[in-house]
């Protein structure tokens, strides 16, 4: 029962958010007595889970509803799309973090370690040398193999750039009016590019720790592979169900030319784990 | 900044700074080298610009309170903004910090070249001691908090630190060096991160698990000088300090020599061959602790054992049990006098050793022969008799 | 004004009653209200540990609790002053006055907003529990450096979520107010019209956007090196833990202006007002700002030159770190300028805000004695440091905090608080912050390390005076509290006026005190009477009074 007040849209007092923090604070919770081993059991996972995702849900349909009986001014339309651009720029932030780790430690960690710092070298790393890749002088995880970039990695990254094709596609023909069929199909055309990504993506993991004894122990090389790798992944999950709930919201007929913020916020979202997917393929598969 | 002369002013009438181990109880001291003389002068330099700066602006500000107080200026002046001065005390500044960074950046220079050392020496930091390697010399040993400040630091010791001279500044081995040398440290650390300083002798410096960092000093004057581990490293990070004891080129022969050939040496040395190399540990990951992948050594003479063993008693557990075995009932520290676990089956005493008790620490950390000493001690100390324990049983027990 | 005097509480959503009011509320103003409460207790709390350090460090000898303990309140201490003291009192400053500077009835995204709050109470209760956990609270300092902070026991996943959760509560304030502030002004506000205050937090706004997913990422590091065997931060593994420092600090440097940009902000919109004559150099206000804010970014190894790093880095840092000292500069001098020919009062807000100034700037100065990279290998982790990064903080921040509650909070509540009880909070806190403080420049040139609970014999004097000011200095607080609580709860003072102080411009003074519940309906004009910015060109019509 929110209302236009003034000219400013001003939504009615909720507790959806506070709900939500509730769900969060029992996953965490979950999360965190399982790192330390006490034996709670899974029950906080999965009740913090569900409480978060209903109060996500409804806060989000609360939105969709808002929005599709015509609240919305022009201005909160923009207020959605400097969130979501400002939201979009702290994620590249958080990559940024992993991929200076990487930085670092190939440019300067292990240079150090394998005798550009002679002493550090001499004393403690004798015998040491700076390969890429590497798990490091003390040999963590033991011998492991990579994955070669131009199989999988390769596959996915075609993948993932028709994908951002097919996406614009369906972006155009929702704004210049196209049949709504046609929209759809491309939808659900990069709905399924994403979870092929992500299926292809499984594999890799699988080969990795199956037969390359590859893992997370892999010294810095495997530190630095699956965190970046990892940490995409997921967000190629949620970018790809975001995806598909924009497609069903086109099904039941959402969205006009003229206003459709919600599907172009997730479009710059998929467009971003796009580009951080290169960034990817270039410095952890090829370089 | 006045506030500051005065506050020294201040701290100098009562001259009740006990054991003058730093030169001034209110400002860093010129310290016995050429570089610490040098950061003096920086750092004095840096100050007496700052309090310019600071006499010009409060002054200012305070002359302005009072000038342009309501009562006494009741009508406002109305300018607003002036490029020119805007640009005056942007550039002023500028300047004056430029004419501060040329001889920080020579003096930082200068600090960096560690080259041409007559004699380098190996710093290592552990949860909570000091360990000094003489590369040249094959000299090795650990440096810990005296006994005395050790157990007068004990929460509730009842011991007024005052009576402890050199309270928290006292080690059972110094670092001796030779004055007119230029000795280089190489720091590392086996377990976390420690920071090596000695305010007199030199700046700190970071002794980082895993990697080697240099740094160099040329004492000039013959002395005693004090410092304290400086990077926060657990527990006991207030109790590992640093003594250097500089003295003149045949006196440090000399102490060589001695170090080469008292008993007491060989057992350290005998330390140093069971001691491998200190591969820093992954922190996460306590089975990769050096000491656990030492190899088992063949057996040790049972005296050297418990000789070896006093000494380390006295450091790491006379604190609480007393040089005299008899413990603190009263802090409920137990006496080891007729103890039924130092009494009986070892295995229970070196596992309680390696993991603790109650309010004891575990001593994982020691090298295998250290703990047999130790326990050795123990086991024939006071009028106790239940045998030795060899670094072999502690070993199969890690 | 009367678009926004007619509206009232009656209006179809007000506040709802009781409890679910705070909980269910969308509006900045009640959102304001619950960060400021919040922050305050938090402030309590972590002031009340800092007693316990300086009460073990009265006296050389361990005297009340053991080493793990005096570490574990170190680092907590300064978690809670940080994201709960000072970083929420900003946030909630920004709830109450960003929208009424600018002319909107509420900030952009109000649900977002209300999340942003309640995530805080969770986080810290995380935080908090830590201290009755077995292995004790977090103890590896505020700055986690590993290995040490690998050694935590089960506080440290505790430690990190909640530092998570921080994250995201800061990521989503700093949204709202970029959008807010980009996209809700009354539209004859250019940015250059914008007061102060609002640019102070817009800059700070990017810089929490910039940063906090940063630290988000290094503290996922951490979490990963303790449970899941990755070595970011260990050699034997190729990794550094060096590098942590370096992750930890491209967040760090920027956070320490995060916390004293809004201050800034807070000064610039007092000191005019009490000095009846319009700020001095707007717009090289707004350039400093952003310069600082970009030099902010390339500085953070002077946190780290005792590390070890190659000589051209520690060079660089050290000229880069010194560049600050110039914007900085230039808005001290803007603040005396404001004041220079004046006609100056002295209220309560005015006296926190000039305290600010001389404080700060001292402990700038002693930033900037740091900054020399060869005697910061003196100074490094002595209590020189704690001096400085106190005088920032405490007088620095925590009096701009205050001094703005005293400033804003008739407009909050429609009174006034007790000037005598204000002038007695300030003279009490002015003085024996510095009683507390001001010794540990001397003690830590004598070579006191910081991060100790006991200390040797000849350190003695000086940690006395410490401790003795750190005391009073907290029981001056609660003079403070009580001013606060008798004006917001008991409602007592006397009724204030719409415009409140004499010399007051600004939108949020055009509106009746207390502010009603939506300020603004419609986008008010802006005479230029209300603007901080204008220059006397930007307009055909007469100067302000
Ligand atoms: C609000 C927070 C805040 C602010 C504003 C500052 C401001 C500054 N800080 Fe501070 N700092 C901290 C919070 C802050 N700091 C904290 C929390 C730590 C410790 C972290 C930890 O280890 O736990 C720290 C530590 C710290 C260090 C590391 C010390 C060490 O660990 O060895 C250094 C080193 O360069 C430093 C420098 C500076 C400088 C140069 C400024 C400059 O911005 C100051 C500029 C201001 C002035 C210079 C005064 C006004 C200027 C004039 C009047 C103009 C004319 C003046 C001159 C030309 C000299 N700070
Ligand atoms: C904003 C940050 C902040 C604040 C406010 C303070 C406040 C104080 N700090 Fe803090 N301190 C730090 C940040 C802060 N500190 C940091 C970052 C460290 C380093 C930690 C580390 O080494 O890891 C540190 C460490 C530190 C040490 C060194 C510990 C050690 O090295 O072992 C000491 C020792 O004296 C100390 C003392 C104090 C004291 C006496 C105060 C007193 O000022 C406390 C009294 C203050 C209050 C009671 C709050 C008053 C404010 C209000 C009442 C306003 C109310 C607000 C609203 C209504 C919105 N602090
Ligand atoms: Cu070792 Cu601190
Ligand atoms: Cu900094």
């Amino acid at each position: 029962m929110s209302s236009q007040s003034g000219t400013y849209f001003v939504p009615a007092p909720t507790a959806w958010p506070f709900y939500l923090t509730i769900g969060l604070f029992i996953l965490v919770f979950g999360i965190v007595e399982f790192l330390n081993g006490n034996g709670v059991g899974p029950i906080p996972v999965y009740a913090g889970t569900a409480i978060s995702l209903v109060f996500i849900w409804t806060w989000f349909r609360g939105i969709i509803n808002e929005s599709e009986s015509g609240k919305y001014s022009a201005q909160v339309d923009r207020t959605y799309r400097w969130g979501m651009a400002w939201f979009i720029f702290s994620e590249v932030m958080f990559f940024a973090a992993f991929f200076g780790a990487l930085f670092y430690a190939r440019q300067l960690s292990l240079p150090w370690l394998g005798g550009t710092d002679l002493m550090t070298h001499a004393v403690l790393w004798e015998g040491f040398e700076n390969t890429w890749p590497t798990n490091g002088p003390g040999a963590l995880g033991g011998e492991f193999d990579t994955i070669p970039p131009w199989g999988v990695p390769f596959l996915n990254t075609l993948l993932l750039l028709t994908s951002g094709v097919t996406l614009t596609f369906a972006h155009h023909g929702l704004r210049d009016g196209h049949s709504r069929r046609n929209v759809i199909l491309w939808m659900w055309a990069t709905v399924a590019l994403g979870a092929t990504f992500l299926y292809f993506q499984v594999e890799e993991y699988m080969e990795a720790y199956g037969h390359l004894n590859l893992t997370l122990e892999s010294g810095i090389y495997g530190s630095t592979f699956f965190m970046l790798t990892g940490f995409h992944g997921m967000h190629v999950t949620l970018g790809t169900l975001m995806l598909a709930i924009i497609t069903f919201r086109l099904m039941k007929g959402h969205f006009t030319p003229e206003s459709h913020f919600g599907f172009e916020g997730v479009a710059w979202y998929w467009h971003f784990v796009d580009v951080v997917w290169l960034g990817l393929f270039l410095f952890v598969y090829i370089i | 900044m006045e506030i500051r002369k005065i506050g020294a002013a201040l701290a100098a009438l009562p001259a009740m700074f006990s054991g003058a181990a730093f030169a001034s109880p209110y400002n860093i001291s010129p310290g016995v080298t050429e570089i610490t003389k040098e950061v003096y002068g920086l750092h004095m330099l840096i100050f007496w610009v700052c309090c310019a700066i600071g006499v010009v602006v409060f002054g200012a500000m305070i002359y302005s309170i009072f000038a342009h107080r309501k009562s006494v200026h009741p009508k406002p002046a109305d300018f607003h903004e002036s490029i020119k001065v805007e640009i005056a005390w942007t550039v002023i500044p500028f300047v004056i910090l430029i004419a501060m960074a040329i001889p920080a950046a020579g003096t930082l220079i200068k600090m960096d070249d560690t080259s041409g050392s007559d004699l380098t020496i190996k710093v290592t930091g552990y949860q909570w001691k000091w360990e000094y390697e003489y590369l040249d010399q094959d000299i090795r040993f650990f440096s810990t908090l005296a006994a005395k400040s050790n157990q007068a630091r004990q929460l509730g010791s009842g011991i007024d630190p005052t009576t402890v001279d050199n309270y928290l500044l006292e080690v059972d081995n110094e670092l001796v060096l030779p004055v007119g040398k230029k000795v280089r440290l190489l720091l590392t650390a086996n377990d976390v991160i420690h920071a090596w300083w000695v305010p007199e002798v030199t700046g700190k410096k970071d002794a980082v698990p895993g990697y080697i960092n240099k740094m160099w000093v040329k004492i000039d004057e013959p002395g005693v000088y004090r410092g304290q581990c400086a990077e926060l490293c657990g527990r006991d990070h207030g109790f590992m300090p640093i003594v250097v004891r500089a003295v003149p080129e045949a006196e440090f022969e000399a102490w060589v020599a001695s170090q080469g050939g008292s008993n007491e040496a060989k057992i350290v040395a005998s330390v140093a061959d069971v001691a491998m190399p200190d591969a820093p540990v992954a922190p996460a990951k306590p089975a990769a602790k050096p000491a656990a992948a030492e190899p088992v050594k063949l057996a040790v003479a049972g005296d050297d054992l418990v000789a070896n063993g006093e000494k380390l008693y006295n450091n790491y557990c006379a604190a609480c049990h007393q040089p005299t075995g008899a413990g603190m009932p009263a802090a409920n520290f137990p006496a080891l006098v007729g103890s039924a676990v130092v009494a009986g089956d070892p295995a229970v005493q070196i596992n309680q050793i390696l993991k603790g008790k109650n309010a004891m620490p575990g001593f994982g950390y020691l090298k295998d022969i250290e703990i047999a000493s130790v326990i050795s001690y123990t086991r024939n100390a006071w009028g106790n008799d239940s045998g030795v324990v060899q670094p072999a049983d502690v070993a199969a027990q890690r | 004004m009367s678009h926004a005097a007619t509206h009232d509480d009656h209006h179809d959503h007000g506040p709802e009653k009781g409890i679910m009011r705070w909980i269910k509320t969308t509006n900045h103003k009640d959102l304001g209200t619950l960060y400021l409460w919040f922050s305050m207790i938090m402030f309590f709390i972590g002031g009340l540990m800092s007693l316990v350090i300086r009460a073990e460090l009265f006296e050389p000898g361990l005297q009340f609790v053991q080493p793990e303990f005096f570490n574990s309140m170190t680092t907590m201490h300064a978690i809670i002053m940080i994201f709960g003291g000072v970083m929420p009192a900003f946030v909630g400053l920004a709830n109450w006055m960003v929208p009424m500077m600018i002319g909107c009835s509420d900030l952009a995204l109000p649900r977002v907003n209300n999340w942003g709050f309640w995530i805080l109470p969770f986080a810290f209760t995380l935080m908090l529990s830590t201290l009755f956990m077995d292995g004790g609270g977090p103890a590896g300092g505020w700055t986690m450096y590993p290995p040490l902070m690998l050694q935590t026991g089960d506080a440290f996943p505790y430690v990190i979520f909640a530092i998570h959760l921080m994250g995201i509560s800061s990521i989503t304030g700093a949204i709202n107010v970029i959008v807010t502030i980009l996209n809700m002004r009354t539209p004859q506000m250019t940015l250059l019209k914008m007061p102060l205050f609002a640019w102070a937090w817009l800059i700070t706004a990017y810089l929490l956007l910039a940063v906090m997913p940063v630290l988000a990422g290094a503290v996922t590091m951490l979490l990963t090196d303790k449970f899941f065997g990755t070595s970011f931060f260990t050699a034997a593994g190729g990794g550094d833990p060096v590098m942590f420092q370096h992750i930890f600090w491209f967040f760090g440097h920027p956070e320490v202006y995060i916390l004293i940009l809004p201050a800034f902000g807070v000064v610039s919109t007092i000191i005019p007002t009490f000095a009846r004559k319009r700020l001095f150099g707007y717009d090289s206000m707004v350039y400093a700002m952003a310069s600082i804010a970009f030099l902010s970014f390339i500085v953070w190894a002077h946190h780290m030159f005792t590390v070890g790093m190659p000589l051209a880095g520690e060079l660089f840092f050290m000229f880069a770190t010194m560049l600050i000292a110039v914007p900085t500069g230039v808005k001290v001098f803007n603040w005396i300028a404001t004041m220079w020919r004046g006609s100056m009062t002295f209220e309560t807000p005015m006296l926190f805000a000039l305290g600010f100034v001389f404080l700060f700037t001292i402990g700038g100065f002693s930033g900037l004695m740091l900054a020399i990279a060869p005697v910061d290998f003196q100074y490094h982790d002595s209590y020189f440091v704690v001096a400085h990064f106190h005088y920032v903080l405490v007088p620095g921040a925590v009096f701009s905090i205050i001094a703005g509650i005293y400033y804003w909070v008739p407009k909050w509540t429609g009174h006034m608080y007790n000037e005598k009880l204000g002038q007695i909070h300030f003279w009490l806190s002015a003085i024996f912050i510095n009683v507390t403080f001001f010794p540990q420049h001397f003690s830590g040139l004598a070579g006191m390390p910081r991060r100790i609970p006991d200390y040797a014999t000849q350190f003695t004097d000086w940690n006395m005076i410490s401790t003795v000011g750190a005391f009073v200095y907290f029981i001056a607080q609660f003079i403070w509290a009580y001013n606060i609580i008798a004006n917001c709860v008991l409602k007592k003072g006397e009724k204030a006026t719409a415009r409140v102080w004499e010399g007051a411009h600004g939108l949020e003074w055009t509106v009746p005190s207390p502010a009603p519940y939506h300020t603004f309906e419609t986008p008010p004009p802006l005479p230029e009477d209300e603007v901080q910015g204008a220059h006397d060109d930007d307009y055909g019509v007469a100067k302000p009074a």
